[in-house]
Order: structure tokens, then sequence, then C-alpha cells
């Protein structure tokens, strides 16, 4: 790949239906470059829980992705209301989703935990009723 | 020796009522049961019959992103308009049983 390509997506908050709609578009997009499946797999479970976090705990955000010929860069910008205790967040089943969500299927405390698992870097930068930001990236080798 | 059948095999054997259809000769290779999207999200597996009572739009999202072969909605769970809508439009296919979700698995692994 000569120059890398640029996506952006805006995730409204509180739409279900609408929710998955920015990482399956970059899965369609990898696929067409010919990305390994693993990567694939990889890149949309890291983006899949993080566009839902921003639906769920955020109210919405904005999703910046850049794929160059080594990395899959993503960046998920909300002005939610902010995560207290990171530490805590990242934890195995730590969940503060609201019983109407729970239904739904969300809440099992396993989202964050999933993105540092499935992405080759991760860091969240975070201030209390400022907003929360992701940065992900996945090499591609 | 691991065996494998389509969609279309895996829901006449077993009798499951096609209720989107999608692509029904994908190839079913394996199993996943749960409820809680965060798991099937990272367990579940390309090709895996994923058995859930989650007839919702998160469900069709988590199926597309895991690359599920189809959904099966044991105990009869039923599924919404929307997700209905959107499932069609994915072309993922739901399958649905009455028996629970143990009860399938065993048949299912007898066939795969
Ligand atoms: N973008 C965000 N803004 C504010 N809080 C967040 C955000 N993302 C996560 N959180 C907080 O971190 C907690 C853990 O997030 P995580 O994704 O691991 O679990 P969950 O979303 O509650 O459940 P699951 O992802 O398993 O459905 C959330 O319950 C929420 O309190
Ligand atoms: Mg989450």
């Amino acid at each position: 790949m000569e120059e890398s390509i640029k996506l952006h997506y805006i995730v409204p908050g509180d739409d279900f239906t609408r929710a998955g709609a920015a990482s399956g578009d970059v899965k369609r997009t990898l696929k067409e470059l010919g990305v390994s499946p693993a990567v694939i797999r990889n890149v949309s479970i890291a983006m899949y829980e993080g566009e839902i976090n921003m639906v769920i705990h955020a109210n919405g955000g904005e999703i910046d992705v850049e794929i160059t010929g080594e990395d899959i860069i993503m960046t998920l910008r909300d002005e939610g209301p902010g995560i207290e205790n990171v530490e805590l967040a990242m934890k195995e089943g730590y969940s503060t989703a609201p019983d109407n969500i729970r239904t739904l299927g969300f809440g099992a405390g396993m989202g964050l935990p999933n993105i540092k698992k499935y992405t080759d870097e991760f860091s969240i930068d975070t201030e209390l009723g400022v907003g929360t930001t992701l940065n992900l990236r996945v090499h591609i080798q | 020796m691991k065996k494998t059948m389509t969609v279309k095999e895996l829901a006449d054997k077993l009798n499951l009522k096609i209720l989107t259809e999608g692509d029904l000769s994908r190839e079913a290779t394996g199993c996943y049961s749960g409820d809680l999207l965060s798991w099937v999200m990272s367990r579940a597996g390309e090709g895996d019959v994923w058995l859930t009572v989650m007839g919702n739009v998160n469900a069709v999202a988590v199926a597309v992103l895991s690359d599920c072969a189809c959904i099966v909605l044991t105990e009869n769970a039923p599924l919404d308009d929307t997700a209905k809508e959107k499932a069609l439009q994915q072309g993922v296919t739901f399958l649905s049983c009455d028996r629970n979700a143990y009860e399938l698995s065993v048949e299912i692994s007898e066939l795969i």
C-alpha cells in the first residue's frame, strides 16, 4: 500500500440499530484490501467493543481509522462522562451497565479487557465530565 | 475426523425453523453457546453455530463481526422485528427451535 487509507465515522448515542455499523464497514474494507482473517478479527472485536461502549456509556462519539502498510490505527473519541477509575474499568467483570442494557446482552464487563487482548497497542485518555479517547493499534503482520 | 455440514443440512437434520435466510450453503464447523455479547464476540469462531436467546439487533452485529455460520434461538426465544430486518439486510441466518442450549448442543455434537 503506497498511501494510507483514512476513514471517519460518527457513532450516534443510544441507537443500537446502527451500533456496529462502523466496525462492520472497517471489516469490509480490510477484507477488500486482502488483510489476513486473523488481523481482521482482532480489529473487528476491538473496534466493536469500543463502538458499543460509546453508544452505551458515552452517548456516542467519533471514530478515526487509519490503515497503513504496517498498522491499523483506531482512535475512538467521545464527550461522555469519562471513566473514574480506569484500572477498575479494565478488570474482567467490572461493569456499570444498567439493567435495561444488561437485558440486551451487554454488561459482562468484558469489553475493555477484550480491546486490550486483541490489540497490539492500547491506551485510554479519560477525564471526568470531559470524555474518553481510546488509542488502538493492530499490526498487520 | 472433524465433520462439517452446511447450515441448510444442519437445519434440515435437526428440524430447525428458518427465521431469516442468509447464506444457507455456509459450512458449520463448530458451536458456541452464550448470551453475554462480549463473551461471544471474543470466543465464538468463524463458522460456529451460535446458540443464544438474544434475538436482538446486537446479536446480528456480533454474528457479522465474529463470522458465525448462523444463530440458533433456543427455547423458541423471540426474534424482534428490527433484528429480523437487520439480519436480512446483512445476510445473517437466524434459526429457532424449542430445545434448550444443552439439548441442542448434544444433537449438534453428533453431527459435526
Ligand atoms: N466510553 C466510555 N465512557 C464512559 N465510561 C466507559 C466507557 N467505556 C467503558 N466505560 C466504563 O467502563 C466499564 C467497563 O467497560 P467494559 O466495556 O469492559 O464493560 P461493559 O461495557 O460494562 O460490559 P460489556 O462490554 O461486557 O458488555 C463500563 O461499565 C463503564 O462504566
Ligand atoms: Mg463494553
